[in-house]
């Protein structure tokens, strides 16, 4: 499948490219077509692409190549990075409005899924403990009421209809009149999809939005519109002025480049996803998971986030010549821990390694609050018990416990997980040549 | 390729119904021709932005591209001018394969719609039941769609407006038991077209693609002696998915046919080339509006002529 492509294609691109050193022009241009490529497979806008490389080209040339990277996950990580940052920083919430009710308004394109998505959003307020009222805007679509009234039901929240002879302006104002007399907090106002260039549409949901003045206004995208989608939001936002996006569909397989154009066009946060055709099946929007599924490279990314933070190469190789060796030693699992945890939770880490996930681990459970303990009893050790822990008999671990403030159990179970360690260490290099890798120490990820 | 210039009310009124689509593609088209003295790669990568813009996709791009210069080539011109015939011949021949007439002639016939949600297959029954009704078909619909909220409805009111009967369950019930009943009532009224909705479903959600399979299993059991068309309705705001979405549906329910709705926006539904050259499934009929006669049956020549401009 395409999905998995890009890494796999900036790998190859980048082979050639061993070892450390700057990136040149010439590397960059390559690895940017294969990005190129995958940008717009995952349909986003030719425009906001050729953007987006020219930021990527710039930032990436004569850029140096961490230590513990291939070129080719230096590359990735900065198109990461500055796609993450156009998608963007962290969770966008719903804002409410000081005097009730608040009042949310959907629009979008026919199909986009605005009345699925009131129904959705409306069962998130409701777990919220906010009471929603739906209000039935869309008089055009036959028998759109009746779909927002069984939406309603389903989700055992009120639903204020006026039929399809009134005007969607007049409905509105009813709708917040009648969410005011029985003291309802929210108002979701469901409208008819409209295209973007339909002028009596779009003026109507001007008339709309000036008559019940909405907190926010919400612009539903289908997750697998194509490179319209830029015409659709700009149009959107500059007729009506929207406060953020929805995107539906995505419990599809679409890459959802659509998200990067919409967010690029309209500067909106996307807010929530639609996840499925049930009313729970609904999520805040993660702009980092979005920017790994447009690139089509999942977890991958965040291993190289973290692989980025300092591993020390140098450390690193002279770690595996001792480790073949055997003279793995209570230092260096100390050198180790303390570089590992600047990468975060060791678990995490450990199962972020495909082929590492469960079984193996469970023996191996690290916790993060004991590690500084560990560092605690390894710093009470002397340099003949760390180089050679076989020496450290009951005396030696008592005099270890009451240095080190732990208990002789902790320093049995240290030692004990030190052995552990040992063998996976031996499972890592093992694995390592299974896969006929360099020589060089790496976490060992798939096609990297 | 003879393209017919005598201007019908017809084309007019496809002409109208696409001005939105094309009006984008044939004004940069006609701009990149006029702006350019000679055809050197600069053109061709402006070439490539238009038509990547309308959602052609990259290696249908590729392809068109790489087609148009060997064009050039035998012709050993650089006459920027010459692009835009010779890409008219190139559409054409990409959208001109399979048979675009629908398998209906012959009753009793049936017509499955399926798609992804929110397409317009609704929609699209609503206008193709008109559309026959109009020229003295006997037709009867059924409502396959007992998932969505209100969908029923929905079909009901379409039926209503061209008076036509409509077979339906409740919200819930079994769809394929309901195209069973539908087979049986057409049977009875000596129906000339049944025409049978379906839930949105997105193709890659195994259970509903599974039960769509009984569906077909039904008609086939219930109803061999009818000719069959089973058409794919695709969005036309839809991006490269819309390859995908042709791909498992054909392999699910061997699509016949697809229905191209959405054109009276801005999006060009360029997917469609890779789907028809591609996967040799043609394109049937396209929806350029939201009254009743505007899905219209599909012309490569006249589509592509309108896409263009003259």
């Amino acid at each position: 499948m395409i999905f998995e492509g890009l890494s796999e294609k900036l790998q190859n691109t980048l082979q050639k490219l061993k070892g450390k050193g700057k990136l040149t022009e010439n590397d960059v241009k390559e690895a940017m077509r294969e990005v190129k490529l995958a940008l717009l497979e995952a349909d986003v806008n030719f425009k906001v692409v050729k953007d987006f490389i020219k930021r990527v080209t710039d930032r990436a040339i004569g850029s140096e190549v961490m230590e513990s990277l291939t070129p080719g996950q230096h590359v990735i990580k900065i198109v990461n990075e500055e796609l993450t940052a156009l998608m963007g920083s962290g969770q966008s919430k719903l804002t409410f409005s000081s005097k009730p009710p608040t009042v949310y308004m959907m629009v979008g394109l026919q199909g986009s899924g605005k009345t699925t998505t009131c129904g959705k959003l409306a069962k998130l307020l409701k777990k919220q403990q906010k009471n929603p009222l739906l209000v039935a805007c869309d008089v055009y679509r036959p028998a759109a009421i009746q779909q927002l009234k069984t939406v309603g039901s389903k989700i055992d929240t009120p639903v204020f209809s006026m039929g399809d002879a009134v005007s969607p302006v007049n409905i509105a104002k009813a709708g917040i009149e009648q969410a005011l007399r029985q003291g309802l907090d929210t108002v979701i106002i469901d409208t008819a999809g409209r295209l973007h260039i339909d002028d009596t549409l779009m003026n109507e949901l001007l008339d709309v939005k000036s008559a019940v003045k909405p907190q926010e206004i919400l612009l539903v995208v289908d997750a697998m519109t194509g490179q319209d989608a830029v015409n659709v939001a700009e149009q959107f936002h500059e007729k009506i002025g929207i406060d953020g996006v929805i995107l539906t569909k995505l419990d599809g397989d679409t890459r959802g480049g659509a998200a990067l154009s919409v967010r690029a066009v309209t500067q909106k946060p996307i807010k929530f996803v639609g996840l499925g055709e049930k009313v729970d099946e609904f999520e805040p929007f993660y702009p980092d998971r979005m920017a790994s599924r447009i690139l089509g490279m999942g977890d991958m990314l965040s291993l190289i986030e973290k692989a980025q933070s300092n591993i020390d190469m140098s450390k690193a190789q002279e770690l595996e010549k001792r480790m073949r060796t055997q003279q793995f030693t209570f230092d260096d699992f100390l050198d180790q821990l303390q570089q590992m945890k600047n990468m975060g939770s060791m678990n995490q880490i450990l199962q972020m390694i495909p082929g590492m996930g469960g079984k193996q681990l469970k023996n191996i459970d690290v916790d993060d609050r004991e590690l500084v303990y560990i560092e605690a009893i390894i710093q009470s050790m002397t340099k003949a018990e760390r180089n050679n822990p076989g020496i450290i008999n009951g005396s030696r671990r008592k005099r270890i416990a009451i240095g080190s403030g732990t208990s002789i159990q902790q320093v049995n179970k240290l030692l004990k997980q030190f052995e552990q360690t040992r063998k996976m260490m031996k499972q890592f290099m093992d694995m390592e040549k299974g896969m006929k890798k360099g020589n060089k120490f790496k976490l060992p990820f798939p096609g990297m | 390729m003879a393209i017919n210039e005598q201007p019908t009310s017809f084309f007019h009124k496809l002409k109208q119904g696409l001005s939105k689509t094309t009006k984008g593609f044939s004004d940069r088209i006609d701009s990149l021709v006029n702006g350019y003295d000679i055809l050197d790669d600069d053109f061709y990568a402006e070439l490539e932005e238009i038509l990547i813009t309308a959602d052609v996709g990259f290696e249908m791009t590729m392809e068109l591209i790489d087609s148009l210069k060997t064009k050039v080539r035998e012709r050993k011109t650089d006459d920027p001018y010459i692009v835009k015939t010779l890409l008219k011949e190139l559409i054409v021949d990409a959208l001109s394969i399979g048979e675009v007439k629908m398998n209906i002639d012959k009753a009793p016939s049936i017509i499955l719609v399926v798609g992804v949600n929110g397409v317009g297959k609704t929609t699209t029954i609503g206008k193709l039941a008109n559309h026959f009704n109009e020229s003295g078909k006997k037709i009867l619909l059924a409502a396959g769609d007992t998932f969505r909220a209100g969908a029923i409805d929905q079909l009901e009111i379409w039926g209503s407006r061209s008076n036509v009967p409509v077979i339906r369950h409740q919200e819930g019930a079994d769809p394929a038991a309901v195209i069973f009943d539908a087979i049986h009532a057409a049977k009875a009224r000596k129906t000339d077209i049944l025409i049978c909705d379906t839930a949105g479903r997105l193709h890659n959600k195994k259970n509903l693609m599974n039960e769509l399979g009984k569906i077909f299993k039904v008609v086939d059991r219930e109803y061999p002696e009818a000719s069959k068309e089973i058409l794919l309705v695709l969005d036309a705001t839809t991006g490269q998915n819309a390859l995908q979405q042709a791909k498992v549906f054909g392999e699910v329910a061997g699509i016949t046919g697809i229905v191209l709705t959405k054109l009276d926006g801005t999006a060009k539904g360029g997917i469609i080339l890779a789907i028809v050259k591609g996967m040799g499934i043609p394109v049937k009929m396209i929806g350029v509006g939201e009254q009743m006669d505007d899905l219209q049956p599909f012309n490569a020549i006249e589509f592509t002529a309108a896409l263009l401009g003259d």
